[in-house]
């Protein structure tokens, strides 16, 4: 087995055992990046040197200590809306192609205090606006279990680097299912931590409201560990929850005897693949079978949520995009005939037409005379669709449906139909409107071989119990050790 | 027909706070471009805002202070628009539920006295600085400092209650007095501490409703203020008057030509699209801090005026004028600690000291006489030491040489003369040096007592005591 | 609620977008389709129900007035794509 196929927890023991460093665990990540990266396109910027440089820092704290962070040394990738100090940050945007931050996100601060190695930036949809990863200014990335597929989106790159083994870890951010969703497609496990949870400092700004980061691992057990490290208050941030953070690995119990998992029977409907269907009907029978309680619980609004969503989610995201021109930094046209000229044209240039298309839905719901009949109508949906998940979590621990109606879908298949890509989120989008936790785990595959992902939600700051019923799960199956094959390397 | 003005003001007032209200960079004024400036207040991409909390409390100071009633709950809203000097796209405001709201403010016209309804007062950040000129190399470019970029501002909207220019200018008087005394601005206008927008519209005497209103932005003297609101009212009225309708839009004053301009008629209005700012978290204010604020309140200027009335028996007017800041009211209370004259003191206040103050524009705080200085000079008055007209000497050489007045009336050698003998003595000389005036006065021209008084006064320099001149003159002029 | 044309360009207007009359026809379109969609909110009875900005209610977030010179300045403007004298640099305001 290579080491670029071991997990992180894995890779933490033979670092602790010093049976490998930190320098031979990162070159091998990098080549593998060099071999596959020209198929898959989950990049941006690949930093070899620079994690090179930090493997070795890694591997000095290593030989002199046995004690270190699980972090400590391991190769890890981050979706280019995390701010990275000196390092280009994108956002997926043509806006963005020559933007150094000056600064460090809050979450990049904690990673590299525990000298983990970032090996690169990760594609995305541009200002993570879309679900397939084809409105990335930089290119499409592919599904690594098939090229001809999207590796779902947002965090299209988060969830094919860690799928196809490009680096150990990943961390991605989840608006609307932007972590989820992605991580279904391409069979690993993604988690969205409630909301407040990690701090948003530096995180490039899509709806504030919503928008969450959180890690993409191969399994269960690294998503703990990484939620360890990147939880937890910042000053710096005003959402960002004075809440103690628990050790997530003490949840990983496998023991979910008496648990209390929901069904919502508003998730199993019409259009949903039938495939898709099977397989969260199989793990549910899998759930019973290793002694929890399946319950009958009810979403109501779920069917609101698409519209509650790109109603808000675009408003804010208007108004956080309203930065992008061209006076601090980013891109400029380069022909302006006076300043009003200078801002159509640098945005006009610089957006793609995903993005544009949110602007301007987002300006409109905000606009004058139209902001009750939607933008104050969602926020009053939005309450209801908050009560569904209360009252929801009275009769349960957690919520079970599939990550998405189908497992990934076509490239090129819905890019011309802004609302059916927009309904392929209509399962992950709740959770960012309640503020809940989410994580999808590997569940089956579909005939054609593409992966199946389940989604387990948990009540506000109870990621535990979905981390709890997630590894149950996974010790019972072996969907998360299966590795996917890229064509022609 | 004759047509009454209606104006309402919005003052924005910079708070006096060592940080910006969203970010921990330094407010302070005058530093290199962009050198108070951080991720926050450059809107980088990822950065987020953090609320300070002196500018919520400044806030509720002023709130309190203008009676206006504190919202338990209130939030911030962004204000969405583009302009260079706005980095983020949109302003941090508080829109809805602002954090206090229906307040007043008692102004004084000297005819008469009014009360003006505060509608709200709401925080906000501040935008930046554009230079056109002056800076860069580049005529055809405006050159952006974000120093500004995030100051705290509280914006203090009144109702359409003034109704002449001289009311506005009172208010606005008002207003800054409190702010200063608050000590929550310096209410500097030059450095646009405090800036001023005034709505102002005319209708026919006895009509309830509004006229279309011009809004006038940024007047930055008091001067300027008058001048363009009362410029304002005319044009209005002429407009109306020639058969034709105000239009709603933004205006400018020239202060060179003494006109008011169109800057933007409505029909370009902007259209903000507020919303509760998703970044921020909402404010609740409970009694406990509302109380804490209140303690923390000095007395403000109408208390100190009607106290000081009830206190030292001195005229409204003189308490209003040694109310005016609280230095000064305190460098009154300070003086009238020392000698129980308070009228007396206030003259001398009133009269030679603004004078020679407003003279080398000087504060209070930098005047070189000293409350006990001056308290002890008017000892001097009262016990008989010295005449009101020597103490003119002695002020002014107080003044200019800050030494104690017995020290310079001791070197000056001008104790006030009351030897009746000595007195009596100058008397007979001058009577007798005019014998001309002598005798037109005994034939009846009584005006030219005056004159033998100052004749005395001059020949004892001035240090005879006048009463004892004019008693013992009098009864030698009879013959 | 349908959206015209001449709306979709107001829009864009404000958004600081520029649209050909091509790009504006799709745009209206799509709009079109995504706000017909989006008005089966009117099906929901919302009267009674508070609007929710925030999922995780939290209250009074507040810092000290404390300055912190932490952050490099130098910084400040090294991402201007136009500046000058420590200033940024844009086409001549008119106002």
């Amino acid at each position: 087995m290579s080491l670029y196929e071991k997990n992180l927890h894995e890779l933490h023991d033979m670092l602790k055992k010093k049976e490998v460093s930190s320098e031979e665990i990162t070159r091998e990540y990098l080549n593998r990046i060099k071999q596959t990266d020209d198929k898959l396109n989950s990049f941006i910027t690949v930093l070899d040197e620079p994690a090179i440089d930090q493997a070795k820092k890694a591997d000095k704290i290593i030989s002199s200590s046995d004690d270190f962070d699980p972090l400590t040394g391991i190769p890890l990738g981050i979706k280019d809306l995390i701010s990275t100090a000196g390092v280009r940050t994108t956002c997926g945007s043509k806006i963005l192609e020559s933007y150094i931050p000056p600064y460090d996100a809050s979450v990049i601060k904690k990673l590299k205090a525990k000298n983990a190695v970032i090996v690169g930036k990760l594609n995305m949809d541009e200002f993570a606006m879309g679900s397939s990863n084809e409105t990335s200014y930089y290119g499409t990335v592919k599904n690594p279990w098939n090229l001809e597929h999207i590796p779902g989106g947002s965090s299209g790159g988060s969830a094919a680097s860690v799928s196809a083994r490009q680096c150990c870890v990943s961390l991605g951010s989840d608006t609307g299912g932007s972590i989820r969703q992605p991580a279904g497609c391409c069979g690993v496990v993604g988690m969205k931590p409630t909301y407040g949870r990690v701090s948003r400092f530096g995180l490039i700004a899509f709806a504030s409201s919503l928008d969450q980061i959180g890690p993409f691992t191969k399994d269960v057990t690294d998503c703990a560990i990484m939620l360890n490290a990147i939880c937890g208050h910042d000053p710096s941030d005003s959402t960002s929850a004075k809440r103690d953070v628990p050790d997530f690995t003490k949840a990983l119990l496998n023991d979910v005897k008496g648990m209390k998992i929901g069904i919502p029977s508003e998730y199993f409907i019409d259009g949903i693949d039938s495939e898709v269907e099977t397989a969260v009907n199989a793990a549910i029978e899998q759930y019973k079978k290793l002694g929890a309680e399946i319950v009958e619980v009810s979403l109501p609004h779920t069917k609101y949520a698409v519209s509650v969503y790109y109603i808000i989610a675009t408003a804010e995201a208007s108004s956080n995009l309203a930065r992008y021109d061209g006076v601090k930094y980013g891109y400029r046209t380069e022909d302006a005939k006076d300043l009003s000229d200078m801002y159509f044209k640098t945005r006009t240039e610089g957006f793609g037409s995903e993005v544009k298309r949110r602007i301007m839905l987002g300006t409109y719901v905000l606009s004058s005379g139209y902001y009750d009949a939607y933008y104050l109508r969602a926020q009053k949906v939005r309450t209801l669709i908050m009560n569904d998940f209360r009252n929801a979590f009275e009769k349960c621990d957690v919520i079970l449906t599939p990550t998405a109606p189908t497992a990934a879908f076509k490239l090129g298949e819905k890019t011309s139909d802004p609302l059916q890509m927009y309904l392929s989120d209509i399962f992950t989008i709740s959770a960012n409107l309640a503020g809940t936790c989410g994580v999808s785990i590997p569940c089956g595959f579909t005939s054609n071989g593409l992966p199946i992902g389940l989604q387990l939600m948990g009540k506000h700051f109870d990621e535990s119990s979905i981390i709890k019923a997630a590894y149950a799960f996974e010790q019972s199956s072996d969907y998360h050790k299966t590795i996917p094959t890229i064509p022609n390397l | 027909m004759e047509f009454e003005a209606v104006i309402g003001l919005e003052v924005h007032a910079q708070l006096l706070t060592n940080t910006k209200i969203f970010c921990n960079c330094s407010t302070k004024f005058g530093n290199a471009p962009n050198e108070n400036t951080c991720t926050v207040c450059l809107g980088l991409p990822g950065a987020l805002p953090v609320l300070n909390k002196k500018v919520v409390d400044y806030a509720m100071m002023m709130a309190l202070a203008t009676e206006c009633k504190i919202a338990p709950y209130s939030i911030f809203a962004r204000k969405n628009y583009f302009y260079p000097d706005l980095p983020k796209g949109y302003q941090i405001s508080q829109f809805e539920l602002p954090i206090a709201e229906h307040g007043k403010v008692h102004i004084d016209l000297g005819d008469y006295k009014k009360t003006i309804g505060v509608t709200r007062i709401h925080m906000e950040e501040d935008a930046g600085k554009l230079v056109h000129d002056g800076v860069g190399s580049d005529p055809n470019s405006s050159y952006v400092d974000l120093n500004r970029a995030c100051v705290p501002l509280i914006e203090i909207v009144s109702e359409p209650d003034m109704r002449t220019a001289q009311e506005a200018v009172a208010y606005l008087k008002k207003i800054r007095q409190v702010l200063v005394y608050l000590g929550v601005c310096d209410g500097n206008m030059d450095q646009g501490s405090l800036r001023c927008d005034a709505n102002i519209s005319i209708r026919p005497v006895g009509q309830v409703e509004l006229g279309t209103r011009s809004e006038m932005k940024n007047m930055n003297s008091f001067k300027f203020i008058e001048k363009a609101i009362e410029y304002e009212i005319k044009r209005q009225i002429h407009v109306v008057k020639s058969g034709e309708e105000v239009v709603q839009e933004t205006r400018q004053y020239d202060s060179h030509k003494d006109i008011t301009l169109s800057l933007r008629s409505k029909e370009h209005a902007h259209d903000y699209r507020y919303f509760p700012d998703p970044d921020l978290v909402p404010l609740r204010i409970d009694d406990a801090w509302i109380e804490e604020m209140r303690s923390a309140l000095c007395e403000l200027p109408d208390a100190k005026v009607a106290r000081f009335v009830e206190q030292y028996k001195i005229p409204e007017y003189d308490a209003e004028v040694l109310s005016s800041s609280r230095s000064l009211a305190d460098y009154y209370e300070e003086t009238v600690k020392h000698i129980d004259a308070p009228k007396a003191v206030s003259n001398w206040i009133m009269g030679d000291i603004l004078r020679e103050l407003k003279n080398d524009k000087l504060d209070i705080n930098e005047c070189p006489i000293t409350p006990k200085m001056l308290a002890d000079m008017i000892k001097l008055i009262t016990d008989g030491t010295i005449s009101s007209k020597i103490a003119k000497t002695v002020f002014e050489e107080m003044y200019t040489t800050k030494k104690a007045p017995k020290v310079i009336v001791e070197e000056k050698g001008l104790v006030q003369v009351t030897d009746t003998g000595a007195i009596e003595k100058m008397i007979n000389e001058v009577i007798a040096a005019n014998p001309g005036q002598l005798e037109q006065y005994r034939s009846g021209k009584d005006r030219l007592f005056g004159f033998f008084v100052g004749q005395v006064m001059k020949a004892s320099r001035g240090k005879a005591n006048p009463k004892i001149v004019n008693d013992i003159l009098r009864d030698k002029l009879k013959g | 609620m349908s959206i015209t044309k001449q709306e979709v360009q107001y829009v864009a207007k404000l958004a600081r977008l520029y649209l050909d009359d091509d790009q504006a026809e799709v745009f209206t379109e799509q709009l079109d389709q995504i706000l017909g969609y989006i008005d089966q909110l009117n099906e929901i009875d919302v009267q009674n129900v508070a609007a929710t900005s925030q999922s995780i209610a939290t209250e009074n977030v507040l810092r000290d007035d404390v300055v912190d010179n932490t952050y490099d300045r130098e910084l400040s403007l090294s991402n201007a794509p136009l500046k000058e004298d420590g200033f940024f640099k844009v086409p001549k305001v008119i106002e």
